[in-house]
């Protein structure tokens, strides 16, 4: 009954905002120290929705963007958004470069070898800014959470 | 309820939530009976040079407030049109009013307002306004206001130059007949105001 409470709840506070995207973090990480691993976090699009890529075609629109604002003690070496396509609009005069669908945000991280063995959370946002054909969404912010080992 | 199976009930929450949340296919765009319009509700807001703008400064004009920001794909397209309607109606009682809703306030938006010579006033919107206008989310969404004061139609997402010109012309001139809507490129939606 609760899990039914909590699923309700969570389905309403969905409903009071259009909600255009999901991300999907890893279950967890396994980390070895003095290595380099690979976090992949899915996002998906809801359907006939779009945002800007990381490099978006005009100055004025917002890029996608992952920050990880508590890398723990993993060192970011490099985040890697997907190319995009180029797509024409009924709004747009040029095609835009954008993300629609499914795609994938990998971030490489660097594992000191000094690093404390053991569980930790690592923690992230992504910033993007969603549109359909004929309108556009104020931009959001998502939060991302992935549990790490360090072993 | 194990975890697999709440995953998947959250999954199917998650899709019925995301299915629900579709926004209204495409209406034609229309000037409500003046009957049935309702008063556009007031604000006091701030424009590009500092001067208090109050919505109901422009009673007596046929007003088109439209809310934008600079990172609005559609918002930049209707500009154009807009910047036109000021120069091409703004002797017979007519105004346009943006509402720009970028985070960033001015620093965002006078370099845009430069950037795209606008010619007609701005003011930056703040969330109290937003909701007086039921809570504007989608932009650009657009009210066309008559001389009363009345919100005569309002518009979700992008509609055609046409139906706008069509609206400003039937409200200008209330007597004469409405010219047959232009086909849009792509309509937006006619909101039940």
């Amino acid at each position: 009954m609760r899990v039914i409470s909590l699923l309700l709840a969570v389905s309403a506070l969905m409903q009071a905002q259009t909600i255009t995207m999901m991300l999907t973090p890893p279950m967890s990480v396994t980390a070895k120290r003095g290595a380099t691993v690979a976090v992949k976090v899915q996002a998906r699009l809801r359907d006939g929705y779009h945002c800007n890529t990381n490099t978006p075609s005009d100055e004025y629109l917002i890029p996608l963007k992952l920050t990880w604002t508590a890398p723990g003690s993993l060192q970011v070496a490099d985040v890697k958004y997907p190319k995009g396509t180029m797509e024409k609009y009924p709004f747009s005069e040029k095609p835009l470069s954008v993300y629609s669908g499914v795609f994938d945000i990998v971030t490489d991280f660097k594992v000191p070898s000094d690093a404390k063995p053991g569980q930790s959370t690592i923690a992230g946002k992504v910033r993007y800014q969603a549109c359909d054909d004929r309108a556009c969404y104020p931009p959001k912010t998502l939060e991302v959470q992935v549990p790490v080992i360090i072993e | 309820m194990n975890r697999p199976q709440l995953l998947g009930a959250a999954a199917i929450v998650s899709l019925a939530v995301l299915t629900s949340c579709m926004p209204e296919q495409s209406v034609r765009a229309a000037v409500k009976d003046s009957k049935t319009r309702k008063a556009a509700p007031d604000f006091t807001l701030k424009d590009a040079n500092g001067k208090t703008v109050k919505l109901t400064d422009y009673k007596g004009k046929v007003v088109l407030l439209n809310f934008w920001a600079t990172w609005c794909g559609p918002c930049k397209i209707e500009i154009p049109w807009f910047k036109e309607f000021e120069t091409t109606y703004k002797n017979q009682g007519f105004a346009v009013l943006g509402v720009a809703m970028d985070d960033d306030g001015w620093d965002a938006v006078k370099p845009y307002l430069a950037d795209k010579e606008v010619n007609y006033r701005v003011v930056v919107g703040t969330e109290q306004v937003s909701l007086l206008y039921g809570d504007v989310e989608s932009l650009p969404t657009t009210f066309v206001i008559d001389r009363e004061g009345r919100i005569a139609s309002v518009h979700v997402g992008l509609i055609s130059k046409g139906d706008y010109t069509n609206e400003i012309k039937q409200l200008l001139s209330p007597d004469k007949p409405a010219e047959k809507p232009a086909t849009p490129t792509a309509a937006g939606t006619n909101a039940g105001y």
